[in-house]
């Protein structure tokens, strides 16, 4: 197994790499440059600027010139605030994205599970229709469409929920509530047909007939026999889903105003921050290929059937 | 002569073969119909998706009212039958009616368009890698799990600001990158699907008589591999058109998408959600519009899965 988590990170290596490069020279190509202001500032000033970053230098020079900084671990300072780094805008935002994400996808793998769960020992039956007809509409509804919903409804005409932003730069439950579940839902959607659709299988495999033939209780079938091998499929999901998230965080951090990475890197992506960009897009990447191993790796501790050597 | 005679004979019976065939022969293709037919979901599905689409086409050059066209006294004006503002008007005193079924037309076109970008790409690069195999399959599929890691969705939204300045203006060449940008990311899991199926044919028996009798490789991918993918191939493809549609409306919403005055889902979403509190049929009728669609799009995928794949059942 420690063999297989070397390869892997070696693998994981050329594909940072060639993240980093495409992210690199894509930004780069875009016309603008960071000190395009609505307020122009004067030619010289500019000058200096673009001298300061090695903007001036070709850019094959300039690429140079971030890996060296990036070997250092030093991202490089923000194009736009003056006194901030890449380093300090996502120690900032991180935070708030990461909250957002984990309890989003916590909710979504409990209630989905559960449901999943539900609707495939109620297969055909009207508990099932039920959950799958949910389900359905948790696919067909884009977040910004439930983010504003939600808002409106528990924010404004109710007045339960604050509608948007932080608690004076705090993280609060009630803060996170309608962002998280906006986020959640069509993951919870998703996680439940995946978990229905496994279960049924399961369910019919024979191992569980024979449980059910030595006399065990159903609970204990289910539970101890069936719910491990169903969930399999859900960790390999896992990755994919980790992808979901961060898209739809970056949605979520927009409705909500919530001052996230998402919405640091549409920002900075618009105002040519070059830094900031590719900062966020190097510590996605970092954090998929993570995330995916993690969910290999447990998969290969569940299933006995996988090994990794 | 006698060659000629038994050819004649040989066509004779095989004539008698072949109509003996479509009396009695019922393919896997005509019980999965079936199957499809008796689901009524589906079925439903497929009616309202015509209708839908047919509106989408030809309603805006049949309504009274033109998609870009501002009536400065009607701004915001509720639903009414006056005038014929069946769904009201937009904040800028557009007829919402018009626009949704324009918003439509774009957002069905890049769902289809660029699905069907990704369904090239996705079943040359699987077909070719699953019947190659070794060396060339590891390394093409080595490719596409690399950019399996790619955060993909900063790779697009970087891509659109890059030819944001570029496009404007000409709003064709921007939808036109829209398609290319998403057909792009969603090739990937189709060559996965492509490259696991031709693995599983590739050691049947009629692929084999195709080697022996000395058919070129390409010819076999083309001739016996594809057409006989294109079971799943076909559920998937039903299943990336909402999640491309989900994805055009995804940049819309994030001002990236299709550019005013021309219209989409997510665009009308998006400029919906934020009259919602004053017009909130703004937001209303864009959205179910969306959901609609995009409920018919998964019930019919699901049916067709069921239908094709009869084992989950």
């Amino acid at each position: 197994m420690f063999g297989f988590m070397v390869r892997r990170l070696l693998v994981a290596i050329p594909t940072v790499f060639l993240i980093i490069t495409l992210a690199f020279f894509l930004m780069r190509s875009a016309p603008g440059s960071p000190f395009d202001l609505e307020r122009p500032i004067p030619e010289a000033i500019k000058v200096r600027l673009a001298e300061k970053f090695h903007l001036d230098k070709p850019i094959a020079v300039q690429f140079g010139y971030y890996l060296k900084d990036l070997s250092r671990g030093d991202l490089g300072p923000s194009m736009k605030y003056k006194d901030k780094t890449v380093g300090n805008i996502i120690a900032e935002g991180f935070p708030v994205s990461a909250t957002l994400g984990l309890s989003a996808m916590g909710l979504a793998v409990l209630i989905g599970s559960l449901l999943g769960g539900f609707a495939a020992l109620k297969q055909n039956q009207a508990g099932d229709y039920a959950v799958m007809g949910i389900a359905m509409t948790g696919i067909s509804i884009p977040p910004f469409v439930t983010g504003p919903v939600l808002a409106l409804v528990f924010g404004l005409y109710l007045g339960w929920l604050p509608t948007a932003g932080l608690d004076r730069g705090q993280l609060t439950f009630t803060h996170l509530l309608l962002p998280v579940i906006t986020l959640a839902l069509p993951q919870i959607a998703i996680i439940s047909r995946l978990m229905r659709a496994s279960m049924i299988e399961t369910l019919r495999s024979n191992y569980i007939r024979t449980a059910y033939a030595k006399g065990l209780p159903g609970y204990a079938v289910i539970v101890r026999h069936a719910l491990r091998a169903a969930v399999l499929p859900l960790i390999s999901y896992l990755g994919p889903a980790t992808a979901a998230l961060l898209t739809g965080s970056i949605v979520v951090e927009q409705i909500f105003a919530l001052p996230g990475i998402g919405r640091q890197f549409v920002m900075g992506a618009l105002q040519r921050d070059y830094t900031v960009v590719m900062g966020v897009v190097i510590l996605y990447a970092t954090l998929i290929i993570i995330l995916n191993l993690i969910a290999d790796l447990l998969y290969g501790v569940l299933d006995p059937k996988v090994r990794y050597d | 002569m006698g060659s000629a005679s038994h050819n004649a004979r040989t066509e004779a019976l095989m004539e008698k073969t072949i109509e003996q065939a479509n009396v009695k022969g019922r393919s896997l293709w005509d019980d999965a119909r079936a199957r499809l037919m008796r689901n009524r979901a589906a079925v439903a599905s497929m009616v309202v998706l015509s209708v839908i689409t047919l509106l989408a086409i030809a309603g805006p050059w049949v309504w009274p009212h033109e998609y870009d066209h501002v009536y400065k006294s009607k701004v915001g004006i509720a639903p009414t039958l006056e005038q014929l503002f069946i769904f009201g008007t937009d904040s800028q005193g557009r007829d919402l009616f018009v626009r949704l079924l324009f918003g439509l037309r774009v957002s069905l076109a890049v769902g289809v368009i660029a699905t069907f970008v990704s369904l090239v790409i996705g079943v040359i690069w699987g077909a070719t890698a699953g019947y190659i195999g070794g060396k060339v399959d590891e390394f093409m599929m080595r490719i596409v799990d690399t950019l399996y890691a790619m955060p993909f969705i900063f790779f697009v939204i970087i891509l659109m600001v890059v030819f944001k300045d570029f496009t404007t203006g000409k709003p064709a060449l921007n939808i036109l990158l829209i398609f290319v940008a998403i057909g792009a990311v969603e090739w990937l899991t189709m060559a996965r699907i492509v490259r696991g199926q031709t693995i599983a044919l590739k050691r049947k028996e009629f692929i084999e008589a195709a080697e022996a009798a000395g058919v070129r490789p390409f010819t076999i991918i083309r001739r016996h591999i594809v057409p006989n993918v294109l079971g799943p191939v076909v559920v998937y493809v039903t299943l990336t058109i909402p999640s491309v549609i989900l994805a055009e409306s995804f940049l819309s919403f994030l001002g990236l998408g299709v550019q005013e005055p021309l219209t989409s889902l997510g665009k009308l979403i998006s400029n919906g959600a934020q009259d919602m509190e004053t017009m909130p049929w703004t937001l209303l009728f864009p959205a179910v519009a969306m959901m609609v669609t995009l409920f018919c799009f998964n019930f019919i995928g699901d049916g067709l899965r069921d239908a094709i794949d009869p084992k989950d059942r």
